[in-house]
């Protein structure tokens, strides 16, 4: 590969930069728009975001999910929340500080100008999701609610309970349906894009397997929007839903498009752990229980006793010990390398030493037990589902596990891969995390990317670059179809006898 | 602290599943026998090891819909032993984790039935009503970049947790499923009840009530006769009292 694209970055000082490059970018009548078809590929919080803000402005969106619906995508299981810098506070937290803590969280490896312009847009994504009726967590007097996440000193993380994913994801998903009600958006799910059209090097389509009829179908549009997730299923156990799956932005990459970071996956330290070969996936336990859980282990390694049995100055609060800044909060590659080395160092607890406790002990007595279930009810009552154990009596045990893909799709400023016409939204993308996400910035990061950041760069892109239509049987458009259709062939041809989850449980 | 180690032990289990190809052709229970799985697993991960097996001796694997495996998600959903989601309340089936069963067990798996969720395949059924039941008028209309700030309304704690508590419906179909009419009512009731509580629903909330419940009788969703079944098989126990407020939102 000979030089890197250019990243398009915007002239003069990073603060107001997108502000200062939104209002520079070219428009496109409404008029126009109506002609022109937009292709988005997946509906978690990118994809549902985009489209539907696309269609609001008049494009005609055509949307593609592996998914039977919307609002199945993975985003709806994160749990802990979404960060936004609105300066409400007392703690005194602004743009610039969300900015120089996601730079640091990420070990300097992001690009500043845009991490900036996340901070920037954070603040209107919290105003959009409240209009859209998604029920954040609310203060007595009625202002919205904060709390604090791992990676920050700063308590900016809004949040529904536990379950904010799913209600920004309701929010992005009820905007989807009602331009699919205004017939603005075609939405198409049980589809799994397999391979992508160009002509003459710009994006143009996908080729796309319908999972119920198996037929293959051409898709072609003036652009292609993927927001199709990360990669972190490429482990067998990760924390994400068994049909996310990278297909999508690793077909792109064959295809030609670069691939940024790869290495740079993130593992999260609050893992319920693993026990029969026949687990399927981990399941995380949201890191905002860290703001009142105590992380420790046994002080001498092989110390077998039940953790009732361990007297208080047998105990290591190991994060505490080495961070006393910021405690359990410690960000979450630094609390989970300092998980495993004690584990590996004898210290582990549980089945194969292969776990840490996490107390909500010293919570409870300080506040309560209703105080503490009503702030984590549900993930409580997952616990105790999967692990057969009572977090309020027992201490929780916990393990690292891979939970997200900083890496992705390279993308320049304005979200556009290195293949012409083809963004990348979301987690899908390689944008803003550097080498480790901050907590609670995934869900900013799609929403800003879908609501915000594509809205205004697709249109400029589209703009200065004439895409005539293309019928769905040009050269392109077959050539695309007989590479999928002979891939496929190549499988059933494969005549194996190991079933596919035996290879992926191998790898 | 045994309970992840597997010291739970193991236990064999007799399955009849319902199997049935397609649409158009009549489906019939199939009986197949698990011996000595762990008592840890999940009963999904239970029917992940069966497929194994089938896929092992050259037959289709049963087919059933999950993705995130936490209860989130709303994929997972079918009949276990007559009951939906199976014998746990408050747990959707991919959440029901087999040392809730005595060795030896025999559990009957079935697709939910009714005359809106089509069926597809074995445990699979097409749920796209419920999305049309929300593109009906199941959100606020607010276009991107037109929101005023998130505190200009203040909205007391209270009320954002009981809107909370009913917008956390997964769209599983549970509550179809188990109604004798068919009745999509709590699904209905619940995201009414979620704007409707809001002053963000306020502008559009009669509107929103009158074309969610006429899309449901399109849909062919039967009408609610109160006897609360839905209430009890919900995963995430939305409380069927939303119903009866529903039907006052409507006139
Ligand atoms: C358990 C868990 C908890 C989390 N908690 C938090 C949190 O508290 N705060 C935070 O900020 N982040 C959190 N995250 C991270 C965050 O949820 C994700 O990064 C984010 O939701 C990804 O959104 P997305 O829109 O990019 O992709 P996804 O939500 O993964 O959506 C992908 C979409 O693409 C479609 N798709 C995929 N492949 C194909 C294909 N080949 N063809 C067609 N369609 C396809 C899918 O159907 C789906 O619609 C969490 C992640 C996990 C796993
Ligand atoms: S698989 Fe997601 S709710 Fe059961």
């Amino acid at each position: 590969m000979s030089s890197l694209p250019d990243p398009q970055l915007p002239a003069g000082p990073i603060a107001e930069a997108w502000r200062r490059s939104r209002e520079a970018l070219p428009l496109i009548s409404p008029l126009r728009k109506r002609n022109l078809t937009l292709l988005v590929v997946g509906t978690g919080l990118a994809g549902a975001s985009a489209a539907a803000t696309l269609a609001e402005q008049g494009y005609r969106v055509r949307v593609l999910s592996f998914h039977d619906s919307p609002r199945r995508a993975h985003s709806v299981a994160a749990q802990g929340g979404i960060n936004a810098a609105r300066a409400q506070a007392v703690d005194g937290d602004s743009v610039s500080r969300l900015f120089a803590d996601t730079l640091r969280g990420g070990d300097f490896r992001a690009r500043e100008a845009g991490c900036q312009r996340l901070a920037e847009i954070s603040s209107a994504i919290i105003d959009q999701c409240v209009a859209q009726g998604v029920p954040f967590a609310r203060e007595y007097g009625g202002t919205l609610a904060t709390r604090s996440f791992g990676g920050a000193l700063v308590s900016r993380t809004f949040y529904a309970r536990g379950q904010t994913g799913q209600q920004l994801l309701y929010g992005a998903y009820q905007a989807l349906m009602r331009q699919v009600a205004a017939g603005r958006v075609e939405l198409l799910c049980r589809r799994e894009v397999l391979e992508l059209i160009t002509v003459d090097g710009v994006a143009r389509g996908v080729v796309c397997r319908d999972l119920l009829s198996g037929a293959l179908e051409v898709h072609t549009a003036q652009a292609v929007l993927l927001a199709t997730g990360g990669y972190s299923n490429v482990y067998f156990l990760s924390t994400n839903a068994l049909k996310s799956n990278a297909s999508a932005i690793w077909q792109a990459h064959r295809q030609g498009a670069l691939f940024a970071n790869p290495c740079f996956t993130q593992i999260h330290p609050t893992c319920i752990p693993s026990g029969d070969a026949y687990q399927c996936k981990l399941t995380l336990m949201s890191e905002s229980l860290r703001n009142d859980g105590r992380i420790w282990l046994p002080a001498s390694a092989g110390d077998e006793r039940a953790p009732a049995a361990i007297p208080e100055d047998e105990r290591d609060y190991f994060l505490e010990r080495l961070y006393p800044a910021y405690g359990n909060m410690a960000p979450r590659d630094v609390a989970s390398r300092r998980a495993r080395e004690l584990c590996n160092a004898g210290h582990g607890v549980g089945p194969g030493g292969r776990s840490v406790y996490l107390d909500l002990r010293d919570a409870i007595a300080r506040e309560g037990r209703q105080v503490i279930e009503a702030r984590y009810g549900n993930l409580l009552e997952m616990y105790e589902r999967i692990s057969g154990d009572d977090p309020t009596d027992t201490p929780m045990r916990i393990y690292p596990a891979p939970h997200y893909t900083m890496g992705g799709l390279w993308v320049d400023y304005p979200l556009m891969s290195s293949i012409p016409g083809l963004f990348v939204l979301g987690e899908a993308n390689f944008s803003e995390h550097g080498a480790n996400r901050l907590g609670a910035s995934a869900l900013m990061q799609g929403l800003a990317d879908g609501y915000f950041i594509a809205p205004a760069t697709v249109t400029a892109w589209l703009s200065g670059h004439p895409t005539p239509t293309i019928a769905d049987d040009a050269p392109a458009c077959r050539e695309a179809l007989e590479r999928a259709r002979s891939r496929i062939g190549a499988l059933f041809q494969g005549g194996g006898t190991l079933p596919v989850d035996a290879f992926h449980r191998q790898l | 602290m045994t309970s992840l180690s597997g010291a739970s032990g193991s236990l064999s289990l007799n399955l009849r599943i319902w199997r049935q190809d397609n649409p158009g052709e009549p489906g019939a229970y199939r009986s197949f026998r698990l011996e000595r799985v762990g008592a840890d697993l999940s009963l999904l991960e239970a029917l992940d090891q069966l497929n194994e097996q089938l896929i092992a001796t050259g037959e289709r694997p049963v087919h059933f819909e999950h993705d995130c495996r936490e209860g989130i998600c709303g994929s997972c959903g079918f009949l276990v032993n007559g009951q939906a989601h199976g014998p746990r309340a408050a747990t959707s089936v991919c959440q029901l984790y087999l040392r809730q069963f005595a060795d030896g067990a025999t559990l009957t798996l079935e697709p939910w039935r009714s005359r809106a969720f089509p069926p597809i395949q074995d445990l699979v059924v097409e749920r796209s009503a419920l999305d049309r039941l929300i593109a009906a008028g199941g959100y606020c209309s607010v276009n991107t970049g037109q929101a005023p700030d998130g505190n200009a309304m203040l909205i007391g704690q209270e009320q954002a947790a009981s809107a909370f508590a009913t917008a956390t419906c997964i769209g599983c179909g549970a509550c179809v499923a188990s109604c004798r009419n068919a009745s999509a009512s709590l699904f209905v009731a619940a995201k009414l009840a979620h704007l409707g509580q809001l002053p963000q629903g306020q502008p559009e909330r009669r509107r929103r009530a009158r074309a969610m419940q006429q899309q449901m009788t399109a849909e062919g969703f039967g009408s609610c006769s109160s006897n609360l079944e839905c209430e009890a098989v919900c995963p995430k126990q939305i409380s069927a009292d939303w119903i009866s407020w529903m039907h006052r939102e409507a006139r």
